[in-house]
């Protein structure tokens, strides 16, 4: 057993275009579960619609991602590509989380911020807009941020359905000539080469915002 | 609710305001519930326009429940509140009234304002935004005139140079002048106010109090105040109403409830009021 460099950097370009699609598919699945998620946790708060969202968002968060992948995969017209899939499947799962991260937000600001709102008789969209979400939103932000991390993590999974992410890459290439020891070190290596810059940038965020 | 208590649709006539005055607010057999608690039980009073009403009682005697009914955060359980001769906690329907919509009471409260305990400044923004932000985005005032207007508001309570503040870095005095300007910004006729001593430091409270005493003195806004500000309520009110058990137990203008109560609830309850120290 040994290490070939020369080979290692062959493949670079490969692994880096395997990264690229790992990220799209976080940023893109990201905005997805931070918009989606914020959208259920304020629709939650309706009699009906609110029980009928609670409960898809229980059976989401109950069942395992990469099922779930495959599952829409199988279900989804030809013309729609793994990647697609990969981005709405994942941003939703995650949503399923992120609206239960901003029901806590919610729920934290103080009742008579509801009450003076009231007592001023604003519209409801300016005590959302101006008044509950950004005091909710600003608690959150934390938590928020690690999920942004995990759904990095979870990427991989797509490997599952074809798409064409890091571990797909590396598996490809590393089965085709042998060398999966090399493939993977890499892969490993350039996972933590994304997360942990992110991880240092949320907890410079979080303490932006804490201290104001 | 059942049919056997749709209420009357019209308010009814002479219960209390001044002679000749039509009651700027009545509140005609209104029952308040939380559970099984009765909180107010088969009220009647009303509230001349103009008027200043000081209402006071042991904690839990209904006296803030009723700001909160006519601030519309709970609902009346029985009963309906009138307000300028036309229904208030209900909406007209045909020829009976029902429940209001909050489509309706969103428009009926704009002219009542309310003044909280724990003042509740949105802490996201900045003094001028508080105060500028109802008469923006529901009265639609041109944001030139509603930032004028705060400076005006801000120099009457004597924190014009705090307009770009938050309300974090003010004292709780200051926030609740401030909460009094955000109040008055809309304009309203009725200003409610519940307690708004009884969470700042003693030696913040004159700054408040005195604030207000200028808006009595000079406005003629109508006040419904609940305090354990004694000489307060002494100086600012026409009438003190002693309330205990959801039933208004003694009324009088404030030199005599003050000073000759006839109720023996009312004594025991100021006697225990002045012994804390107020």
């Amino acid at each position: 057993m040994y290490w070939d460099f020369e080979w290692t950097f062959q493949v670079m370009p490969d692994l880096l275009r395997g990264l690229g699609v790992t990220v799209q598919v976080t940023v893109f699945g990201y905005l997805i579960a931070l918009s989606l998620g914020l959208l259920i946790a304020v629709v939650r708060r309706t009699p009906v619609v609110g029980a009928v969202l609670h409960a898809a968002m229980e059976f989401i968060r109950t069942t395992p991602l990469v099922i779930q992948l495959v599952f829409v995969f199988l279900l989804a017209p030809s013309t729609v590509s793994g990647m697609t899939v990969g981005i709405i499947v994942i941003g939703v799962h995650y949503a399923a989380y992120t609206a239960e991260v901003y029901r806590s937000g919610i729920e934290g600001v103080a009742k008579g911020q509801w009450e003076a709102a009231r007592a001023l008789s604003l519209p409801s969209h300016r005590t959302w807009g101006a008044i509950v979400l950004p005091q909710a939103i600003r608690k959150v932000i934390p938590a928020l941020g690690n999920y942004l991390i995990a759904m990095f993590k979870d990427t991989p999974l797509l490997i599952a359905i074809g798409v064409a992410e890091l571990l797909t890459q590396a598996q490809r290439i590393g089965s085709a000539s042998f060398r999966v020891v090399e493939a993977y070190t890499v892969v490993g290596f350039l996972f933590l080469l994304v997360s942990v810059p992110s991880a240092i940038l949320i907890r410079r965020l979080e303490r932006r915002y804490a201290a104001v | 609710m059942p049919p056997s208590d749709t209420p009357k649709h019209e308010q009814p006539q002479g219960v209390g305001g001044g002679p000749g005055d039509q009651p700027l607010i009545v509140f005609d057999q209104v029952v308040k519930r939380f559970g099984d608690l009765t909180v107010l039980d088969h009220l009647d009073f009303s509230v001349a326009p103009g008027e200043r009403v000081t209402l006071i009682g042991p904690s839990g005697s209904g006296k803030t429940t009723i700001l909160r009914l006519l601030m519309t955060l709970e609902k009346v359980t029985e009963g309906v509140i009138w307000v300028d001769g036309e229904p208030y906690s209900h909406m007209r329907r045909g020829s009976h009234l029902s429940p209001a919509s909050e489509g309706y009471l969103r428009q009926r409260r704009k002219r009542v304002g309310m003044v909280f305990q724990q003042f509740n400044l949105f802490p996201n923004m900045t003094v001028r935004q508080n105060i500028i932000e109802a008469p923006v985005h529901v009265l639609g005032k041109p944001k030139d005139e509603a930032n004028a207007r705060a400076a005006e508001l801000l120099e009457m309570v004597g924190l014009s140079d705090k307009i770009d503040a938050h309300p974090t870095q003010l004292s709780g005095g200051q926030q609740q002048r401030v909460a009094i300007a955000r109040a008055l910004a809309m304009s309203p006729e009725i200003l409610l106010l519940d307690e708004v001593t009884s969470a700042l430091d003693p030696e913040l409270v004159a700054g408040v109090l005195d604030v207000l005493r200028e808006i009595a003195e000079t406005t003629d806004i109508t006040m419904l105040c609940v305090t354990h500000e004694m000489t307060f309520a002494r100086d600012v009110s026409h009438r003190v109403l002693m309330f205990d058990q959801g039933r208004i137990a003694e009324e009088g203008p404030p030199e005599q409830i003050f000073g000759d109560p006839r109720e023996e609830r009312t004594k025991s309850f100021l006697s225990s009021v002045l012994d804390n120290g107020h």
